[in-house]
């Protein structure tokens, strides 16, 4: 149900992209205006966003310990998964960022007669949001030489790399494929496994399609309706130097394909693709375990909370307590 | 409702249709309301509780009333929804992680399986990433332009008395034990968002009694249990008796003594309840042994600091008794017993809230010369640490055959793993004192521990049921030790665990006692001029005495 209204809604808009192509002006909203304003709500919107986050002060220490504790000098402390040092948190964020570290710890539970439960390792989303992601960052890069002139080397040595099988004409770039692959097992997982399935939103497949038709797209416009990758060079870089301009012989895939970017741009800072940005700041994740050696601040700390005070303790008690030959502060 | 055998839950669990035997449930969990019945909720606060915790913290704890989670008209405040909303909006404003984990949930599942609460009952809304929709649903309606446009479809659903309703039964199905945090890419913390929507809940006057009466004991006597300074100081003395019983030797605690070096704090529980007491009784002979200058509080007689299940300001202001007490009697630093939460609160909170404790001195072994770096700001030293660096530089006198009447497992408790990392001290102690010791299984030990099931306030009668289920992962560990090994004694750092796992082992593992690692130091402890033990500090049979293993 959720499957069908996101994919309803991602060809709804596969359908008003193939529509404003064709009207008169529509190409010059698509090619000139609309990327401006997607980019300027991406940017905008991300930016707000963390700096929405980080308006919110951190007031306690509380990373999620996943090792030993820096204590006795003898007793060997787990430096990446329970970091004591900056240097440690800087470590793990990057095992974080590009590894999926906790991600790659996943177990999956079963409960069997007895009852007994039985966790085996599990592996597989670890492994396809890798695909996903790396084939999602590979191609946007891949991209980058059609907004450059010249071609910095990184961007050349990738699409390189990419290109490497050399079959066909043009060479077919493995992390398109490898994206539409990612794509396609990380909505399997979310339509197969049933407790994902049950927690799924449309928030959650929408974005998916949206990719994946905007990597197709990309797939049908390079290899099977063959755009003239002159004129969307033309196009790009008019964008880039901010004099954009509409070739003449466009296909109208290529709009399409840009108009969905332009909806993902404009989609993200609104959704939970905003995890981009949220990881690095995640205070379970990027703070030192060191909360006993290095004093944190609240800045919202409370001076005027005190607790039930030992003289009204006393008071309250004092009888007792000298009959028990406790020591007290008044006779 | 009588609470169902072990032998009938335990088909129930692996066989009925549930989210983790496979069956998906039809209805989307949106349409499922929460329904109390006898068993799945606990009793509300005491009128007269909350009145004297909202003179303590006025503003924090909602009208004082009687109220009933199983009527259709909980009584609350008119305006509860404001309330409820503005709680929400003040604590975006003052924790980013719950914007960060409002904002970045993917939904992945991840989480989904690694919530004991969920592997115990099956039931959807106990899968970390849908407890915390229950919260982000309303967030997305309120606070995002998405949610407000387009609703439902972006799962976004209205504040409704029946969602709030929801919230309170899912909130305290939920031990803040961060298992699920762990396996997170994001490292989103359930607990962090439960313990929010604990406080936000205690705006509204809906709350639990389990956490409250101690913790409003804790407020007035120093303690949860509510004993007063000649109470506990008597209990300490029937210790000092038994000891004197087992061992010969007479130890003397001191209690609210100015000028000693250590203020020593543990959870009441070791001074009141089985078989907390003989960790208890461990402690005392610990710093009898090496001559340790210290005192006991009955000022500050408490670790645990229900506060932490409660609100920030209740959490702050029971905790800065250690602080005050410290300063009156002018030690030189604090010396914490065995508990999780209450380390929890020392390790990562208490510096902050009631620092800096600048009238202390960095924390010194006065036996070793061991300074405890890793202590600087805070000045307090976890007994394991303590105790396991006696052991590393030859300080104690053991004799680990004493504990050969017990195979021994680990239960790492999940604050002072997944919160601190203490997780090789106890090991190390452990295999000082005794010599069979087994590990449980990877995935249930260490920093991916199971919670004993019945953690933050939890550990009440009246949810007898649900807390077997949620126990029941850590219980089937155990078993698979006691299986294996013949594991029969559970031993932890946890005074919340003590008291929860014999309950659990008694339910699903009979044979297996529980003790705090401390106990076990007692046990193998050679005393200077002690007599010849015959028994163990429970007073139970040695191996190879007369009436050897009898507890097996």
């Amino acid at each position: 149900m959720k499957v069908l209204q996101s994919l309803l809604l991602v060809l709804a808009l596969i359908v008003i992209a193939l529509v404003v192509a064709v009207i008169p002006g529509g190409q010059t909203l698509i090619g000139k205006v609309l990327p401006y304003l997607a980019f300027a709500v991406f940017i905008g919107g991300f930016i707000a966003k963390v700096v929405g986050w980080s308006r919110s002060p951190v007031p306690f220490r509380i990373p999620t310990t996943a090792g030993q504790e820096e204590s006795l000098p003898w007793i060997k402390p787990n430096r990446f998964d329970n970091p004591s040092t900056t240097f440690g948190v800087i470590v793990r964020m990057l095992l974080e960022v590009t590894m999926f570290r906790s991600l790659f710890r996943n177990t999956k539970a079963e409960i069997h007669d007895g009852p007994k439960l039985v966790y085996g390792s599990s592996k597989y989303l670890w492994l396809f949001a890798l695909i996903f992601h790396y084939s999602f960052l590979t191609v946007v890069i891949r991209h980058l030489r059609l907004f450059l002139n010249p071609v910095p080397g990184f961007v050349q040595a990738i699409s390189f790399a990419d290109g490497f099988l050399q079959v066909g004409s043009p060479s077919v770039m493995i992390s398109g494929l490898t994206l539409v692959l990612g794509v396609l097992l990380l909505l399997l997982r979310r339509m197969i496994r049933p407790q994902v399935r049950y927690i799924s939103l449309v928030n959650d497949y929408f974005p998916l399609l949206l990719i994946l038709s905007i990597a197709v797209s990309g797939i049908l416009m390079r290899y099977f309706l063959r755009v003239d990758i002159v004129s969307v060079k033309q196009l790009i870089v008019g964008l880039a130097t901010f004099h954009p301009v509409i070739p003449g012989q466009v296909g109208a895939i290529f709009f399409v394909h840009l108009f969905l970017v332009c909806c993902l741009m404009a989609y993200f800072p609104f959704s939970k693709l905003m995890h981009m940005g949220g990881v690095f700041l995640s205070p379970t994740r990027n703070m030192a375990n060191n909360s006993r050696k290095v004093r944190h601040i609240n800045p919202w700390n409370d001076p005027a909370i005190k607790p039930h005070s030992y003289a009204d303790y006393e008071d309250e008690f004092r009888e007792f307590m000298k009959e028990a030959e406790i020591p007290v502060e008044k006779e | 409702m009588a609470d169902p055998k072990a032998e009938q839950l335990g088909v129930g669990v692996a066989k009925d249709p549930s989210l983790m035997t496979g069956a998906i449930p039809k209805r989307d969990w949106m349409d499922v309301p929460a329904i109390f019945r006898p068993g799945n909720y606990c009793y509300p606060g005491k009128q007269e509780i909350v009145e004297y915790l909202s003179s303590a913290l006025p503003g924090k704890f909602g009208p004082a009333r009687e109220w009933n989670p199983e009527d259709e008209d909980w009584n609350l405040p008119e305006n509860w929804k404001e309330i409820i909303l503005e709680g929400i909006r003040e604590r975006l404003d003052k924790f980013r992680s719950l914007k960060i984990f409002m904002d970045c949930c993917v939904r992945c599942g991840a989480c989904a399986d690694k919530c004991h609460f969920f592997l115990g009952t099956g039931d959807p809304k106990n899968m970390p990433v849908l407890r915390a929709e229950l919260l982000r649903s309303v967030y997305r309606r309120e606070f995002t332009k998405a949610g407000k446009i387009m609703g439902r479809m972006v799962g976004a659903r209205d504040l409704t008395v029946g969602v709030l309703k929801e919230w309170f039964m899912y909130f305290y199905q939920c031990t803040e034990c961060r298992r699920c945090s762990l396996f997170c890419p994001y490292g989103i913390d359930t607990a962090e968002v439960t313990m929010m929507m604990r406080e936000i809940l205690h705006l509204v006057g809906v709350n639990i009694n389990w956490i409250l009466e101690p913790a409003s004991n804790s407020n007035r006597t120093g303690n949860h249990m509510g004993l007063q300074p000649h109470t506990f100081k008597e209990n300490i003395m029937y210790l000092v008796d038994d000891i004197e019983e087992i061992t010969g030797i007479r130890v003397e605690p001191t209690f609210n003594r100015k000028g000693a070096e250590v203020l020593f704090i543990t959870p009441s529980a070791d001074v009141f309840a089985e078989p907390g007491i003989y960790t208890a009784m461990g402690y005392l002979l610990l710093f009898h042994h090496i001559g340790l200058d210290y005192t006991w509080s009955t000022y500050a007689s408490e670790g645990g600091n229900f506060g932490l299940f409660t609100n920030n300001e209740l959490m702050k202001k029971l905790n800065g008794k250690m602080y005050a007490e410290a300063k009156r009697l002018g030690v030189k630093w604090i010396l914490g017993g065995e508990c999780g939460h209450m380390w929890r609160v020392v390790h990562q909170y208490m510096d902050t809230m009631n620092g800096p404790a600048d009238f202390l001195e960095v924390p010194k072994s006065p036996i070793t010369g061991t300074v405890f770096e890793n202590a600087a700001s805070t000045k307090m030293v976890h007994i394991s640490e303590f105790t396991a660096d006696l052991i590393r530089h030859g300080k104690l006198k053991l004799d680990p055959s004493r504990n050969d009447h017990r195979r021994v497992t680990f239960h790492d408790s999940c604050n002072t793993s997944r919160a601190m990392g203490l997780l090789e001290e106890p090991r190390y102690i452990l295999k000082n004192v005794v010599n069979n010791f087994h590990e449980m299984p990877e995935p249930t030990i260490r920093e991916q521990t199971f919670c004993c099931g019945s953690g933050t306030g939890l550990n009440t009668g009246e949810i007898m049921e649900l807390r077997m289920r949620a126990g029941l992962p850590r219980a089937n560990a155990v078993k698979y030790v006691k299986d294996k090994y013949d594991v029969n004694m559970l031993s932890c750092v946890c005074a919340i665990d003590r008291a929860t796992l014999s309950v659990l082992m008694d339910y699903w593992n009979p044979g297996v006692d529980v003790c705090g690692v401390s106990e076990l130091v007692g046990n193998a402890l050679v005393m200077e001029g002690e007599k010849e033990r015959e028994t163990g500090l429970r007073f139970e049979p040695l191996a190879g005495s007369e009436e050897g293993e009898a507890d097996v």
